[in-house]
Parts: C-alpha cells; structure tokens; sequence
C-alpha cells in the first residue's frame, strides 16, 4: 500500500532522514521505534507532506506522493494525528470532528457523510459524545487524544499515521488508547503507521516494526522478532545496559 | 503442494525487491555501526551506507571472504555483543584454525523456519518421522535440519553419523519416513540394506533431503531407484547460516533461494564482476536478517547459475543450480569441507618442514576415501621403523584434528609421484560423481 525509497529529509542544513526505505501492506498495524531526535516524527511529516523529503520516493498505492501537497495527500486517504494531539481548543468537540471532515466534505459535498463519520467516531469514543458540546479545551488528556484520532478518523483515512499518542497519559487511558487504535485496525480495516515512547506496548499490537537510529534505518523485522532483539531491548526497551565482551 | 512460508516465498518481484532493499540498507547500516571490519573497510573505500540506494549498489561494497573471517578469529566478524551470542557454531578454514559462528536467539528462530521451508517444499509433514545423520556438534548441518524439522513438528530422530546397521535397524523399527544425509551416506545404507537382505519396500521411507556435498542426477535415480524415496536437494553456507540458504521444490528444477533473507549474486571468479542473470559463476551471498553474524557479499566458492524463470510450484524465489564445482581448490569428502592447505599446514609442522605430498580422494562403493601420499626424504629415511610408523600415525591424528575427518597416510619412494612439469599437483580427486 505504501512504498517509501530512499527518502532524505532535512531541517534547513540539518539532514533527520537518511536514505530511509519501509513499506506497509494493506491492513497492517506498523511501529516505528527509535531514540529521541532518531527521525520518528520527521518520517511521519515527511509521508503527510508537512516536511516534504528533499529526495527519495514515496508510493501511496503506486501512485507517487512525495510532491505532493499535504492536503492533497490527506485526499489520498491519509491521515496524521500530530504529537501532542493539537485540538483545537477553544471550539467544540463536535466542531473538531467537523473540521478533520473538512476536504471529505468538500470533495463529497454532502454532509450526510459528514454525519455518518461522526457517528462512527462517537461509536469508536462514546466519551466523545456525551462531551461533544464542551470545549476541546476542558478535555482531559486522554479525551483530547481521543478526540485528535476522531478528527483525523473524520477523513475516512486509508492509512492513519499516529505520533505518540501515549504520550504523557496514565497508563489505564494509554491502554485505552491502544485498544482503539487495534479498533480502528480490526474493525475499520485502517492500516496504521504508529510511532510510539512505549515501544513494548507498540510492539505488542503491532504486527511489524522498524528501528531508527541516528536518521538510519538500521532493522526491519516482525513485532515478535524486535521484541526478542536484544538491540532493541538494550536500547528502546529499557533492559540491561550495552556492554561489548572483552576481546 | 505446501509452502510453509507463502508470504515470503510467493511475493511479487516487486514486492520482494522493495523488502530486500529495506533489509539490505539496514544491515549495511547495522555492520558499519556495530562490526569493526566493516567500519573500516567502508572507511578505506570511502563507502557511505547512504550511497546503497539499489539493489545493484550492493555491487559497490567489497565481498567478505575467507581470509576476512580468519583475520577476525574468533569473534571479530560477530554484530552483538557475545553475552547476546546463544550458540556458537564453527566450519573450516583455511588453515589449522575454524570459522567461528554465533547465532542469537532470532537468529536460531529465522534459521529455524528457513529450514522449515525447505523440508516442507520437500514434502515433509508433522506426520514425518525424521531421522537426521549429519553429526552433532560444531558443523551446523545436524543441528539446522533438526530445528526445522522441530518447527514444522515432525518427529524427530537425532542419530549423529555412522553405526549404519543401528542406523538401519532404527530405521526399520522406528518406522523412519523421512531420511537426512549426505547422498553418498544414503548410497552407503542402500547397500547395506541389501547386504542385510532387507527389503527397501519394507521400509517406511518415502523422502530423502539431501545435501552437504555435491551429488549428481544419475545419484538421485539410483538413490531413488534403491531406497524407494522421493530425493531432493538443498544448500547451505554455515558462514551464513548453515542448512537453510536453499531447497528444491517438489519440481526439483532447481534449488529456490529464499530471498527475503539472503540476495544473491553470480559473479566471475576471477575478475569478481556481477555476471547478467542466468550466467555461470560463483555465488555470492549477502545476508538480510542475521543478528548476530550478517555477512555482506560473502564468496561461497560454489559455481552455480541463478534461473528467474517462474516455477510451477508457485514459489516466485530465483532458483539455483546444483553445485557440481569449486572456484577454489576446498574438498568436501563425506560431506566434510576441508582446503588442502590446512593438510598442508599439519603435514609440515609433523615433519618440521616442506616435504613432497599428495591428496588422493576416491569413491570406494559409496564413501569417499581421503589418502595422503608423501614422498620419503632423507630426514624421514633416517628415521628406525618404529620412529616412522609414529610419524605417520601422527600426521593422521594431526589432521584429523584439524579436519574432523581420518584419512590414510601412506610413504612413498622419494620422485615417485608424478610430476607435471616438475611440479606436484597437490590434489588427485579420481572421485566421478
């Protein structure tokens, strides 16, 4: 379904992306995982077009999108949900849901299916919903995350990009939030492209996984394949400390 | 016709080329981070992991070959440190000192399920009975196809080597379906089964998996024609992973590849130019997905060509040729593989210095027979009769340390071997496969 080769994206001066290359299969939930400042968020931005890769290419459905601009490339059916969910606050959840709705409403130009997208989302978040006339602003952590994969769900995305969505939770709302992202990949057929602090957990769900280090892609493998990674383990899944043996 | 992997060993070309690409630039990105040898070599070319952007960029890299893994004994080559190492495993070198091997625990899982491929193309089933005759121990062969076999959830008999009437009594009473062995062992039992006036078709046999040495298509027949089995082949490099690299299909047109985990190459051995599909040459193979020891361009010695043509078996991974040669002078005698220059090394450290020998390997029946012959000098002329016969005795003990295998030592006549051109060919292979 997507295809990325040999991206290099940059900040000014300052390559993050280093000829990275990964793929994701229809229906697939993938993680990326990697240290901070390892190029995790940047990957994400660079498929949305927020951070359009300097070279390389990427293949939504064989079609080519990395000229593309972003709102086009959320026409194309994806969707990213930002770190640190950035809702809008000072309006209502229901009007949140209505703006991620926003170029499906255009491009469809009924707001049927605009009605029919919120519903679903109040289906997947029935919190959402008894909160729908509050301001995003007086939403807990949690709901504001909640709230941030409903709007990006308004745009009937093909593929979800999710970054950090634990981020700063409790870990009783963290498994919440997992258990709707494995919703949304279950029931909704939306694969997901998820970038997470909690790498265990992400590889739990997840059914493959990347590493990135220093910008570099340096493993691609199956979720129970990284999670057994002594590497992976040593860096990303906080256990034991790196010690070479003594030649 | 099963497949045990169809993800893998029925994607699109396409497909395929884009996950190797991912895995190829990850381990080149994982070596120069964690491997000194690589480090440095890509430093000294001016190598940038960035600049393999293809998969025919490969070709840029430098191959890693023998003498590499010998400079980094014992555990320079390895990608972890040696406390993620779970197994150690080892192969001959070139001289009196072995490869050295590590896998991790991935690493046993993936080797695991690649020789699970190959015996399930064979038609192996959890309803198999396997009996495995490759040795325990340092070679990787016995110990690959008995993970396999395990995954796939077979039965599984590990016998080790020899003892052949055991092994055939086992084999009656245990009711083996599916043998592992060298094929020249499994010549070896049919003669014996004859010999004990036992009937093949009382036997429960029905698949022979074959490798470990060449062995020819008049072989097959007669191994099929006498023990009542279906023989398939399959190929492995313990410097890459062991058993495991490749396996014939139920077609058996060709061993398939699995691709996903190692990208092939053919190249010339001389110049070391990547040939165009489908020409003869030595291959090379880079690994994907090893932890603890991934090799890049590693030079296997073995000359075979690479087929891109779709098989029937519905596997879309290139297939390879038998391996009838050597682009080195390397012996496999019993499935063993042993260069001349570690004989050469053990023989003139016995005799304190150069003295005029020959290897002579034959096939005797079924088995393959190894013979030094060295020339008598003046130093060993001196020498009593007893003095000589320990001589001897310890030449063969030198290298049957060193090659795992015994092998006769015989004097003779000081200008008695015969010279081309005043020269000694150092190997007489009278084998005809």
């Amino acid at each position: 379904m997507l295809k990325i080769k040999n991206i290099n994206t940059y900040y000014g001066q300052a390559q993050a992306l280093k000829n990275v290359s990964m793929h994701l299969t229809e229906g697939e939930i993938v993680t990326l995982i990697g240290a901070n400042g390892a190029g995790k968020t940047t990957l994400l931005n660079s498929l949305s077009g927020v951070v359009p890769p300097r070279s390389g290419q990427i293949f939504f459905n064989d079609v080519t999108i990395n000229n593309l601009a972003a709102h086009q490339i959320v026409r194309m059916g994806i969707s990213q949900v930002p770190e640190g969910r950035q809702v809008f606050k000072p309006i209502s959840v229901e009007d949140n849901l209505e703006l991620g709705a926003y170029l499906h409403h255009k491009m469809l130009g009924g707001s049927d299916e605009v009605k029919k997208n919120k519903e679903m989302v109040y289906d997947l978040f029935p919190i959402l919903k008894e909160r729908r006339k509050q301001f995003a602003g007086t939403l807990s952590g949690g709901e504001q995350q909640m709230l941030a994969i409903g709007r990006a769900f308004m745009a009937k995305p093909k593929l979800m990009l999710l970054d950090e969505p634990s981020m700063g939770l409790a870990p009783m709302i963290t498994q919440e939030i997992f258990r709707v992202i494995e919703n949304l990949s279950k029931r909704k057929k939306t694969t997901i492209l998820l970038v997470e602090q909690n790498a265990r957990a992400a590889l739990k769900m997840a059914n493959r996984g990347y590493v990135l280090d220093n910008g570099h892609m340096i493993l691609e493998g199956t979720a129970a394949e990284l999670l057994d990674n002594k590497e992976v383990q040593r860096a990303y899944l906080g256990k034991d400390k790196k010690e070479i043996w003594e030649r | 016709m099963n497949i045990w992997d169809k993800t893998h060993e029925c994607m699109s070309r396409d497909e395929l080329e884009q996950l190797q690409l991912e895995r190829l630039q990850a381990t080149v990105n994982r070596v120069y981070k964690n491997v000194t040898h690589y480090r440095k070599i890509f430093n000294d070319k001016g190598i940038i992991a960035e600049n393999i952007r293809s998969l025919s960029d490969l070709a840029k890299i430098p191959f890693t070959v023998k003498d590499d893994l010998r400079i980094n004994y014992p555990y320079g080559m390895f990608a972890v440190p040696l406390r993620e190492v779970v197994r150690i495993h080892s192969s001959s070198g070139t001289t009196s000192k072995p490869i050295v091997m590590g896998y991790t625990k991935n690493d046993i899982k993936i080797w695991s399920n690649l020789v699970a491929r190959f015996m399930t193309s064979a038609g192996v089933t959890h309803d198999d009975v396997v009996q495995i005759t490759f040795r325990y121990g340092l070679f990787t062969g016995a110990f690959g196809v008995h993970y396999g076999a395990e995954a796939i959830g077979a039965s599984v008999i590990p016998m080790g080597t020899g003892n052949t009437d055991k092994q055939i009594m086992i084999m009656q009473d245990y009711k083996t379906t599916a043998l592992v062995s060298t094929s020249s062992y499994a010549i070896a039992l049919a003669e014996r089964i004859e010999q004990l006036c036992i009937d093949p078709k009382s036997l429960s046999l029905k698949l022979g998996l074959f490798g470990g040495e060449p062995w020819s298509e008049k072989m097959r027949a007669e191994i099929e024609n006498r023990l009542f089995l279906s023989a398939t082949d399959n190929y492995g490099v313990s410097e890459v992973i062991g058993p495991g690299v490749a396996g014939e299909c139920s077609c058996k047109k060709g061993m398939h590849i699995y691709e996903d985990a190692f990208i092939p190459e053919i190249i010339d051995p001389e110049t070391g130019a990547v040939l165009p599909a489908g020409s003869e040459g030595e291959l090379v193979l880079t690994t994907l997905t090893r932890e603890a020891f991934p090799m890049i361009r590693y030079r296997t010695g073995d000359i075979t060509s690479l087929d891109y043509s779709p098989c029937e078996c519905g596997r879309t991974l290139v297939r390879m040729k038998k391996i009838m040669r050597r682009s080195d002078d390397m012996l496999i005698v019993r499935g063993v593989n042993i260069f001349p220059s570690q004989i050469e090394d053990a023989l003139f450290s016995v005799a304190q210095g150069k003295t005029p020998y020959q290897i002579i390997v034959e096939r005797k029946g079924a088995m393959d027979s190894m013979e030094i012959v060295v020339e008598i000098t003046d130093k060993i002329f001196s020498l009593e009769l007893q003095k000589q016969r320990s001589f001897l005795e310890a030449i063969k003990k030198r290298i049957a340390s060193v090659t795992g295998i015994n092998v006769d030592v015989r004097l003779v006549e000081s200008k008695s071997i015969l010279r081309q051109n005043g020269k000694i060919s150092r190997i007489l292979d009278k084998r005809d496969i």
